[in-house]
């Protein structure tokens, strides 16, 4: 169940207020709530709005740029799996093709049980150990369709990512 | 307020402590990670707690051979360090009770020994500097990557650092610092190869009372991560580099910009701007001096475009980071309006040594107008592949076979691609080139990012451009129409070669989309966004002509399933009027 929105506000004001690094805007208030809720409700923009004295459209304009955002909740465990050039070349579709199976899905997107969502990333740092992908914020390196399998069929059922 | 030399006393004081007991670093930067460095550590203590033994254990920095990581270094009290490679938590016992307490070394795992003068070899193991991957290096910038914890800045006092600092503070004019970094012919290591002495001087000519020093560390680059290799191993040197660059312009504020997500990168930094703050060495009058300065990490969303620099300051102020029209330039309008200087995290991660130890140093490393070192990351289909800092000079092929091995699988090297995704690729006749800023640029690349990425004889160069062109266009900010519409344009245009569906004129289209996105772009995202296209036909037309004319890829690299991000901008997949209309997706 989704909080009821004045909880929700409240978490959302906290977590702008809470920022502790020393320029504020739109976009670090909008990256602090993301943080703090794993998404960007309607509420948030408005808050960020009224915050940052800023306008609705401004605030959306700026949320719906940056590809990390979302604006709904997180599925429990977030998988990315890179696929830049290096780890394109070193197996990159074998691994993402696998996870595509494995959960049923015909691309990026949350699986219908909100169990997984599963994200194409295009760079993920570490290009030497590729193929990379990423579970719930832990990088794992050198892997393979049927290691990057064992790794999402071992996730458990609480919240990863958080 | 402690003086240097206090804190240099202080900082002595601890590294002697250190090495009074067993001390055990490993490899924690992102390359680690990825390879289970953190599931090492977590055993390592549990299993050192057990024990009872009093040892250190540390997280470091990257060493630059990430094919052996994770890497494990033990030092005993007096000894030479010791140090094992793709160490796994089964290997801890063999650490601890083996190595630790009755000197066996584990033979598998032993990379080799790093004794500091007069410390005897230890026997039965190679010599860690006779290692390519670490012999043929000259760690200038990443000189402290590996050997001291990145969150100790008193480790990095007792290495040397924050000489160079105190000696532009107490001995040298802002003036004297950029003749000194002018003269050392340190030129940009962001892509333009600018020359950093002379970027300085422009924002010296304001005499606003904010100016700022922009270190730009977003590098979204796919097959690029020695910016925030360096940020993890050994953040303190960009801080002093950005407060020696502060102090030479004049500035009052410094920003370290970091792409979110990245959250090694990010709290290393921001532990270190702590400690900096508590030590005097960032903050109102550094070590007692005139001079304030100030450092705060600031965070974009996931943007690749965010890395050029007047996107980066629209970032900054919180907006989209779409890049601004030049003029005016950052040296007149930056961020916030202020006059700004923008440096890559190379760059200024060179400063320190520069200062402290001098221009003709500098100069005595790399060729002709190419100075210092490249730090090159070398991935794909190679052997070793690793984040190596070189002098610049080496030719592609001596880093490719000497240091990287050679291509993996004994396999044969088809074609190589550099300096990031927009660098484009070169042919397997390019080994001979020199890393050298203008001998790149002659072979038609750039050095750019340090990419460097190794492509097998199995390789379909249409599959490949086919994910570079994926990437440009995913990454267009949208700003300037030729880049977004264009990029779209020639994606589709690949896709049609990659399944041999061309249509006739596909080629000549293809050739004058490019030249409208180079026309009509304002930033190098547009400009250099045909680049992967254009070297991958001038170098491997017969790949193309084997899709455009028989029908059939020649090596099958191109049977794999073709895959591309979901546009996730919530605008961009089905816009309906309300949608316009509230300024919220459907």
């Amino acid at each position: 169940m989704a909080a009821d929105s004045e909880t929700l506000r409240q978490q959302i004001r906290e977590s702008i207020k809470t920022q502790k690094r020393p320029t504020v805007t739109v976009l670090s208030s909008l990256l602090a709530v993301q943080d703090s809720l794993g998404y960007l409700p309607d509420e948030a923009i408005e808050e960020v709005a009224a915050h940052s004295k800023a306008t609705i459209n401004e605030v959306w304009g700026v949320a719906s740029f940056y590809t990390n955002f979302r604006f709904t909740p997180p599925a429990k465990h977030v998988v990315e799996v890179c696929w830049g050039p290096t780890c394109h070349l070193v197996g990159a579709t074998g691994i993402i093709q696998g996870l595509l199976d494995e959960f049923k899905l015909s691309g990026e997107g949350d699986t219908p049980d909100g169990r997984v969502t599963l994200r194409y990333n295009t760079c993920l740092g570490a290009c030497a150990q590729g193929p990379v992908m990423m579970v719930d914020h832990h990088l794992a390196g050198r892997v393979t369709p049927e290691t990057a399998r064992a790794k999402v069929k071992s996730l458990g059922d609480t919240n990863g990512h958080r | 307020m402690a003086t240097y030399e206090e804190l240099k006393q202080g900082a002595e004081r601890r590294w002697k402590e250190l090495n009074s007991r067993p001390w055990i670093r490993v490899g924690t930067a992102m390359c680690g990670q990825a390879a289970g460095a953190l599931e090492v550590v977590a055993t390592l203590k549990a299993k050192l707690a057990a024990r009872k033994i009093d040892a250190v254990v540390s997280e470091v920095g990257c060493l630059g051979l990430c094919y052996a990581e994770p890497i494990v270094d033990v030092a005993k009290p007096g000894k030479a360090r010791l140090l094992l490679g793709n160490v796994t938590p089964a290997d801890v016992d063999a650490i601890v009770d083996g190595y630790l307490a009755s000197n066996r070394v584990p033979p598998q795992k032993a990379l080799g020994y790093l004794a500091a003068a007069g410390q005897a070899p230890l026997a039965g193991v190679p010599d860690f500097k006779a290692l390519s991957g670490y012999g043929k290096q000259n760690r200038v910038a990443l000189r402290n990557g590996g050997h001291i914890d990145p969150t100790d800045i008193f480790q990095y006092i007792a290495t040397g650092g924050y000489a160079g600092l105190n000696k532009a503070l107490s001995a040298m004019k802002p003036a004297d610092v950029i003749k000194e970094v002018t003269d050392s012919g340190l030129r940009g290591r962001g892509g333009a190869a600018f020359p950093t002495g002379v970027k300085w001087s422009f924002l010296v000519r304001s005499n606003a009372p904010r100016k700022y020093i922009l270190c730009n560390c977003e590098e979204g680059d796919p097959g690029a991560f020695n910016d925030k290799t360096i940020l993890e191993s050994d953040p303190h040197t960009l801080l002093e580099g950005i407060t020696i660059g502060g102090y030479a312009t004049g500035s009052t504020n410094g920003y370290v910009f970091i792409r979110h997500g990245h959250d090694g990168p990010i709290n290393r930094t921001e532990a270190a701007i702590q400690q900096a703050y508590k030590a005097g060495l960032l903050g109102k009058n550094i070590l007692g001096t005139n001079f304030s300065f100030d450092i705060e990490v600031a965070l974009t969303g996931e943007s690749y475009v965010a890395g050029e620099e007047t996107a980066l300051m629209e970032a900054i102020e919180g907006h989209r980071s779409m890049p601004r029209a030049r003029p005016p330039f950052p040296a007149a309008y930056g961020v916030w309006g202020r006059p700004s200087n923008i440096n890559n995290v190379k760059t200024l991660a060179y400063a320190p040594e520069i200062i402290s130890k001098g221009a003709a140093w500098f100069s005595s490393i790399g060729v002709n107008k190419s100075k210092g070192t490249a730090i090159v990351c070398l991935t794909g289909h190679v052997q070793r592949p690793g984040i190596y800092e070189v002098a610049m000079g080496l030719t592609l092929g001596e880093v490719i076979n000497d240091i990287g091995g050679g291509v993996s699988g004994g396999k044969q090297l088809k074609l190589l691609q550099t300096g990031g995704p927009l660098g484009g690729v070169l042919s397997a006749a390019s080994t001979t080139v020199t890393i050298d800023f203008d001998e790149m640029a002659k072979a038609g690349a750039i050095l750019g990012s340090g990419g460097i990425i190794v492509a097998d004889s199995d390789t379909c160069a249409v599959d490949l451009t086919r994910n570079l062109v994926a990437f440009c266009q995913f990454e267009s900010c949208g700003k300037c129409f030729p880049c977004r519409i264009g990029t779209t344009n020639l994606l589709e245009i690949v896709d049609r070669i990659v399944t041999c569906q061309t249509r006739p004129g596909d080629l000549e289209l293809m050739r004058s989309i490019g030249k409208t996105i180079q026309a009509g772009s304002l930033c190098g995202h547009g400009q250099l966004g045909f680049n992967p296209i254009r070297s991958a036909l001038q170098h491997f037309a017969a790949d193309f002509d084997a899709h455009m004319k028989t029908g059939k890829c020649a090596t099958g690299g191109c049977e794999k399933p073709r895959l591309s991000p979901t546009n996730t901008r919530p605008f961009a997949q089905e816009a309906t009027p309300e949608a316009a209309l509230t300024g919220r997706p459907a």
